[in-house]
């Protein structure tokens, strides 16, 4: 349901002011003089001992984190024997790239992603459509009653999903959607909360004499929207969108609860089941393959978007 | 809302209630059209919002009122399934449980305040560390679970081989009731521990500088300067993340249905969700389930409000 969907991602303006995490410590730059006076407090200078220990720590906390998923790609391209081997083999040997063919000729992983991006690309692309409309009438539009529609809408984040699902399940398996894709997508692709939220703030910090002058020039509200309002809250948008395609690409509990048959499966389910079905046969190569795949888009679009999604977390909320 | 309202004279000599009242009408016909495309711009979250979530949370208060397998009749019987709930030891196990979990919410909380400490210095590889701390956030929990599953094997896997270089013999963490918990709370710090890093990291670089050089111009230790400056100005940061841990924390399901799908050794691992889900499709306990969810939804309402209670000086304003 998309009035509660990625909690992890709301803040009720917990940031009082969060800068780019870029910043180096060096904004603010003290005049040079009151530099050399600072020096011996220690205030402005960093010790390069101190910043060399930490750089240790920090590189084995790395090991530590990477360890795990490194662990999943060497496994993903052992053989079925050498997975059982000791000591462990970090470097395959010999590298069975095999393992990635038969991951998409023998699962469903294929469909997995062809289902996964369905949900995921239709759910945020018109979800993103309707919220910034809501976000848009609720900041800068005339309707007696606006805000309690607001907060109305906000309280259904404190719902938590785990409460409806069953008379939400109920309600689906009456229309005849279970094991569709329309349980998945219908609730909600009608808007984001979170991301009506987090717009309308947004839309605070422009004038309303923007709008108010081109309701003067006769435009329409629905061309104010697209062309002036849609470019203007652009970079919130596609904060907003990415961070809740990876929620929905990640999702589990709703698809286990409507998704039956294996080739209708989301991606998450497809490797959850595989994880059940190939561990019999001890096949973790495949297990782990299938894992790997379904980390790899995610991935890619966090690398490409790494500074937006970043500055979108540290800023969700934060426009009090 | 207001559809034809007749014009009204609004000389305000005397501005009395009824000229107040035909002034807002007047108004109401003035921004008819707007008023119009608002309620259009908003109908769809309003919709959802209506066919599901008041719609299903009534039906939810019904339903936990009967014995209801899903698909025959429900039949009403009163507070029954709430007193079954009061003496069920399945649904105290998994209330404790998931309770347990939240251990791993200060340890995480505690370990990425020190790393965004660390990573707000000019250290080099700076987004580089940011990078590799963050990739298990974003990576998907369905297969983090899987991952984490195998690395917890008692013989192959990667968690004991790594102890056995310090010369520990670990356990097979999930199929050891003492050690299953404590397995899931490690998997979860380490997959969340990259978002309040980040967190804090923002909020930790959003502090003047110059409070740092008047403390150090007073003679303020690092220690000082952390416990009087740093800690207090990330402390809005501290809270959010307390409560969302808190609630995200109470909602854990796909880390124990993947790596012990059976509720773990001796149900250790079961949470309050994943008993819910039990019961509801797969005993088909659809109105106890109901009850349970119920319970649940209240639980984390609680904390929802002590968050806004607390939080109401940082936090939003509707208009």
């Amino acid at each position: 349901m998309s009035l509660n969907s990625n909690t992890a991602t709301v803040a009720s303006g917990a940031l009082a002011h969060a800068g780019e995490p870029d910043r180096t410590t060096d904004d603010n730059p003290a005049p040079k003089l009151k530099r050399g006076l600072f020096r011996k407090s220690g205030a402005t200078q960093e010790s390069p001992v101190v910043n060399f220990i930490l750089t240790i720590i920090l590189s084995l906390g790395a090991v530590v984190m990477a360890a795990p998923l490194v662990w999943m790609v060497s496994t993903s391209l052992k053989t079925k024997d050498a997975v059982y081997s000791l000591p462990p083999q970090w470097i395959p040997d010999p590298f069975v790239w095999d393992t990635y063919v038969r991951v998409f000729d023998d699962t469903y992983v294929l469909s997995g992603i062809k289902n996964s991006l369905i949900v995921a690309v239709t759910v945020t692309v018109v979800g993103t459509v309707f919220s910034s409309l809501a976000a848009f009438a609720l900041a800068k539009m005339r309707l007696p009653g606006k805000n309690v529609i607001f907060i109305m809408l906000l309280s259904g984040m404190m719902v938590p999903f785990p409460t409806l699902m069953i008379p939400q399940f109920v309600l689906f398996s009456k229309l005849g959607w279970v094991d569709t894709l329309l349980p998945l997508i219908v609730p909600v692709i009608l808007g984001n909360v979170i991301m009506i939220f987090f717009l309308r703030q947004y839309l605070h910090n422009v004038p309303d004499s923007l709008v108010e002058a081109a309701k003067i020039d006769g435009a329409s509200y629905w061309k104010i929207f697209w062309t002036m309002i849609f470019p203007l809250i652009r970079p919130a948008v596609a904060a907003q969108f990415i961070l809740w395609f990876m929620f929905v690409w990640n999702d589990y509990l709703a698809p286990i609860i409507y998704l039956n048959s294996p080739e209708k499966q989301t991606l998450q389910v497809v490797i959850a089941n595989m994880n059940v079905q190939y561990a019999t046969q001890r096949d973790y190569p495949l297990i782990m393959g299938a894992s790997v795949i379904s980390v790899i888009p995610i991935l890619i679009v966090f690398l490409v978007f790494q500074r937006q999604i970043i500055e979108s977390i540290a800023l969700t909320g934060s426009k009090t | 809302m207001s559809t034809s309202a007749p014009p009204a004279e609004t000389s305000a000599s005397v501005w009395t209630k009824e000229d107040q009242k035909a002034s807002r009408k007047a108004n109401a016909k003035l921004h008819r059209k707007e008023y119009g495309w608002a309620a259009a711009f908003m109908a769809a979250p309003v919709i959802g919002w209506v066919v599901f979530l008041l719609f299903p949370m009534a039906f939810s208060i019904y339903a936990s009122f009967t014995n209801w397998n899903g698909i025959g009749n429900m039949t009403f019987i009163g507070l029954d399934n709430y007193t079954r709930l009061l003496q069920d030891q399945y649904f105290w196990q998994a209330l404790y449980n998931t309770v347990f979990y939240m251990i791993g919410i200060p340890i995480g909380l505690a370990l990425s305040l020190l790393l965004a400490l660390a990573l707000s210095r000019k250290i080099r590889g700076r987004t580089f560390f940011r990078t590799v701390y963050y990739i298990p956030v974003i990576s998907s929990l369905a297969a983090i679970a899987i991952l984490w599953q195998w690395a917890y094997n008692g013989d192959f896997g990667l968690v004991n081989q790594a102890l056995a270089l310090i010369g520990i013999d670990g356990p097979n963490w999930l199929a050891d009731p003492m050690w299953a918990k404590p397995a899931i709370i490690i998997m979860t710090v380490w997959k969340g521990l990259g978002y309040s890093m980040l967190l804090y990291l923002a909020a930790v670089q959003a502090v003047p500088r110059s409070l740092y050089e008047a403390a150090a111009l007073d003679g303020a230790n690092s220690w000082k300067r952390f416990t009087k400056i740093t800690w207090p100005m990330v402390r809005p940061v501290t809270f959010f993340l307390v409560v969302t841990n808190i609630i995200g924390g109470s909602m854990i399901f796909t880390e124990i249905n993947i790596m012990t799908s059976t509720g773990g050794p001796s149900f250790s691992t079961a949470s309050l969700v994943w008993y819910v889900w039990n019961q509801a499709f797969r005993n088909l306990s659809m109105g106890y389930a109901t009850a349970m969810a119920l319970v649940l939804g209240i639980l984390v309402l609680i904390v929802t409000a002590i968050q806004f209670r607390m939080n109401a000086r940082n936090d939003f304003s509707i208009d």
